[in-house]
């Protein structure tokens, strides 16, 4: 019978989905614009402030060579959640009010909780939302979109990479599908940025939400692409001086935008190296519990995944009952935004699992900063935890 | 460099600093229920908790949001639906654009609401949401928003306050305010960019949100909290008093403008203690700004411009100040100005309005005017005034590009 690992001096952090440690290397790179050069980027009469916004543009530059964008087609945002916001809320109302009579909105059922609820807010509107289901691997059957679209769709929204179960959807296809079908196309790559490569301009990709801290830059920044050619028009979420050119107001945060960039720049440097070093870390972690564990399950496709992405279903303990025996590691049940309500998991259910099988399902993400002695204890405090739960029971 | 811009934004303050590089050791998503997403949390409820004991508000009442513009725009997304909007008539862009169609409530020639123009606009409609800010960003003038307050609880309106200029400058207490919901932003008070905080009273707390997603900030705002920069937003609050005691220094640099024939834009109402707005009859604004930059001294336009086009203030022009409203430049002290930043303003003011306003300076004479400015500012500030050839400065060619001024800075 496994026995609990040594307690380590600190929690091991496997729950790199929700969010990642900023890069080192990033707060260096943000620290001078908190300190010495902090003018507004908006102040452009004078040094300083022209010294921020070029700081401001160097990192702009940087968000774009990462996802094959141009300079011009990123919008700086507080984040992911506001991008995506903007992105379906922005384009439906802009279009409505160009007169565009097509009122379709299609999303999938698996999107982050933020891309559904504004979909579904957009019904207040007099717009007719589309939820798709998945395959049980989690997958978007390219079927089910061309069937949606055969009714004249405004916007399709499809993530990249899901943030519980790690799958990654084939964009270049439901793009292609879409434009097809005369959709705008937008994608969530909040957990696909600096994960796999993106070329948002070759795949025919309209909108797109990055997020800062889910690629070990800073929380409170985030980025919208935009694209110019042809040109995407929507309407801004709110307004005010009409910085990024009117799409969205409010003064520019210099050092996390500096962070993000430099995030950006690292994960292009790194991300093959990187993608490799966590896939064999996954693959350890895995094979010992399977091991340890029989009968363990992955939810969601092994082949289409993020390399630093599992989701465990366990044969005999809740989730809770296992964080609760491995207070050490961090690891979570689903998405963080809704984590604090212990409810299951709307991912899991689409993928067809019992709210009995969700209750017992974790997610683990690997990340930058993950070493094997993490992946050991990870292995041997679930496996004696596991068994630990499944003696209490009996 | 001497930065007399604070309040397009302030210098960071070393408590933020502080704060900030501890809670960056800190990996935790504060809604994450681990180890790790709980002292991510702490921090953050620390934070809202200091916040809201500095500000007078329940910790429950305070929503964070990205900054003071995502602030005013929740305010008036939430408390607006269903009513008439009413704006002063030198509030913000964040607000002005935010309630587009609002009936203008006007100010006087100091930049203060007229109350009784207030009390007739109420008097007869439906319910309706005033929105006056607490002081404004290009003259520092305070408006009255107390009095506004009960006129707006007699007449059954709400009231939203941006206090974004004002929290950290001078005393803000929301329950004394009286209003029901208030906008402040962090980099204006010495804290980081990226948050700001809207308060509320319970009544009207639990708002719908102008960004959907998480049911993060009890499902008030989407979003990952920025736990760092909320640490050091609230640090920065507690470390900041309120700047009285910079009054002495900005009467020092109105009287040095003074001096050489500007014109104080809000004098003569209760403003803030590091805020003026001056005037230089027939020299534009951006002429100013840009001799100043070149001698070291960040200051910005009063006037707003787009695309090179230069446009009116549309808060000096509501003040009824005609040209003058494209002629005048703000100077606002940082939390750590010190009296060299001021006698170099002083001295660099002097020969720019030498430079571009001669004429005005013909009757002293360039160097007794620059005496007697320097007079007031003591011995220590003394300064020789080079004997400046007249430099025609061309916009475009200054400046690397056409100047485009947006945004909260102004």
């Amino acid at each position: 019978m496994p026995n609990q690992p040594p307690r380590p001096n600190r929690p091991v952090y496997l729950d790199n989905q929700a969010t990642t440690r900023c890069d080192p290397r990033v707060l260096d790179a943000m620290l001078p614009f908190f300190t010495e050069r902090y003018g507004n980027p908006h102040s452009v009469e004078h040094v300083m402030g022209n010294d921020a916004e070029a700081a401001v543009e160097a990192a702009r530059a940087q968000v774009a060579a990462l996802v094959g964008a141009d300079v011009k087609e990123v919008v700086f945002t507080s984040g992911a959640t506001e991008s995506n916001n903007i992105a379906i809320k922005g384009t439906a109302r802009f279009a409505a009010r160009m007169g565009n009579e097509r009122r379709r909105v299609v999303t999938v059922a698996t999107e982050h909780k933020c891309v559904l609820e504004s979909v579904a807010d957009l019904a207040d509107e007099g717009f007719a939302p589309v939820f798709l289901p998945v395959r049980a691997d989690g997958l978007l059957d390219p079927d089910a979109l061309r069937d949606a679209l055969t009714v004249p769709t405004l916007l399709v929204s499809i993530m990249a990479v899901n943030n519980e179960i790690g799958v990654v959807q084939d964009i270049p296809a439901v793009a292609a599908i879409a434009k097809q079908a005369g959709a705008l196309f937008h994608t969530d790559i909040a957990q696909a940025t600096g994960k796999i490569p993106l070329d948002l301009d070759a795949w025919r990709v309209d909108l797109a939400s990055i997020s800062g801290h889910k690629l070990y830059g800073p929380k409170g920044v985030g980025a919208l692409f935009v694209r110019r050619r042809p040109r995407v028009r929507l309407a801004p979420l709110f307004s005010g001086g009409g910085q990024e050119r009117g799409l969205r107001s409010g003064t520019l945060p210099t050092p996390l935008i500096v962070g993000l960039g430099e995030a950006c720049r690292l994960a292009q440097a790194e991300m093959t190296d990187e993608t490799a070093r966590i896939a064999a870390l996954r693959a350890r972690l895995l094979g010992q519990l399977q091991q340890d564990i029989p009968g363990i399950v992955v939810n969601g496709s092994m082949a289409a995944r993020i390399a630093g992405n599992l989701n465990l279903t366990f044969p005999r303990a809740t989730a809770a009952d296992l964080m609760a025996r491995a207070p050490e590691l961090c690891v979570s049940t689903g998405s963080a935004c809704s984590s604090a309500a212990i409810e299951p998991s709307y991912v899991l259910r689409a993928l067809g699992l019992s709210d009995d099988a969700a209750a017992r399902t974790l997610r683990i993400g690997i990340g930058r900063f993950t070493s094997p002695a993490d992946i050991d204890y990870a292995a041997a405090a679930l496996a004696a935890a596991h068994t630990e739960a499944q003696a209490a029971a009996q | 460099m001497h930065y007399l811009d604070a309040n397009a934004t302030e210098p960071l303050r070393p408590e933020a600093r502080t704060a900030m590089a501890a809670a960056h050791d800190v990996t935790g998503n504060p809604s994450s229920v681990h180890a790790a997403g709980r002292a991510a949390r702490r921090i953050m409820e620390d934070a809202r908790e200091s916040l809201a004991t500095r500000f007078g508000v329940r910790p429950a009442d305070l929503v964070f949001t990205s900054g003071g513009t995502e602030a005013d725009a929740l305010a008036i997304h939430a408390l607006g639906a269903r009513r008439r909007i009413v704006i002063g008539a030198t509030e913000h862009d964040a607000v002005r654009v935010a309630a587009q169609g609002a009936a203008i409530l006007p100010v006087d020639r100091a930049g203060v609401a007229d109350l009784d123009a207030l009390a007739l606009l109420l008097a007869d409609g439906p319910p309706a949401l005033v929105c006056l800010m607490l002081a404004n960003n290009e003259t520092g003038t305070l408006q009255p928003v107390a009095e506004a307050a009960a006129l707006c609880r007699r007449h059954g309106a709400l009231l939203h306050v941006d206090a974004v200029q004002a929290a950290g400058r001078m005393a803000v207490d929301f329950s004394a305010v009286g209003a029901d919901s208030l906008a402040i932003s962090s980099h204006k008070l010495g804290g980081p960019a990226g948050a700001g905080a809207l308060l509320l009273v319970p009544a009207v707390s639990s708002i719908i949100p102008l960004i959907a997603g998480g049911g993060q900030e009890r499902g008030r705002r989407g979003g990952t909290p920025p736990v760092a920069v909320i640490a050091g937003f609230a640090a920065a609050a507690l470390a900041s008093g309120d700047a009285a005691g910079m009054a002495p220094w900005r009467d020092v640099v109105e009287r040095a403008a003074v001096a050489c024939g500007a014109v104080v834009c809000g004098a003569g109402a209760p403003r803030l203690p590091n805020t003026t707005c001056v005037a230089l009859p027939g020299v534009r604004a951006d002429a100013q700004v840009i001799a100043l930059d070149l001698d070291g001294i960040a200051v910005s336009a009063g006037a707003a411009c787009s695309s090179g086009k230069v446009a009116t203030s549309h808060v000096l022009a509501a003040m009824g100040l005609g040209a003058l409203a494209g002629q005048a430049i703000r100077i606002s002290l940082p939390w750590n100005a010190g009296a060299d930043d001021v006698d170099a303003f002083a001295a660099a003011y002097a020969r720019m309005a030498a430079r571009l306003n001669p004429s005005r300076c013909v009757g002293l004479g360039r160097e007794a005017d620059q005496a007697h400015a320097a007079d007031r500012l003591g011995a220590q500030s003394r300064v020789t005034v080079p004997r400046a050839d007249p430099i025609v400065l061309t916009l475009g060619a200054e400046a690397s590009r056409p100047l485009t001024l947006r945004g909260r800075g102004f």
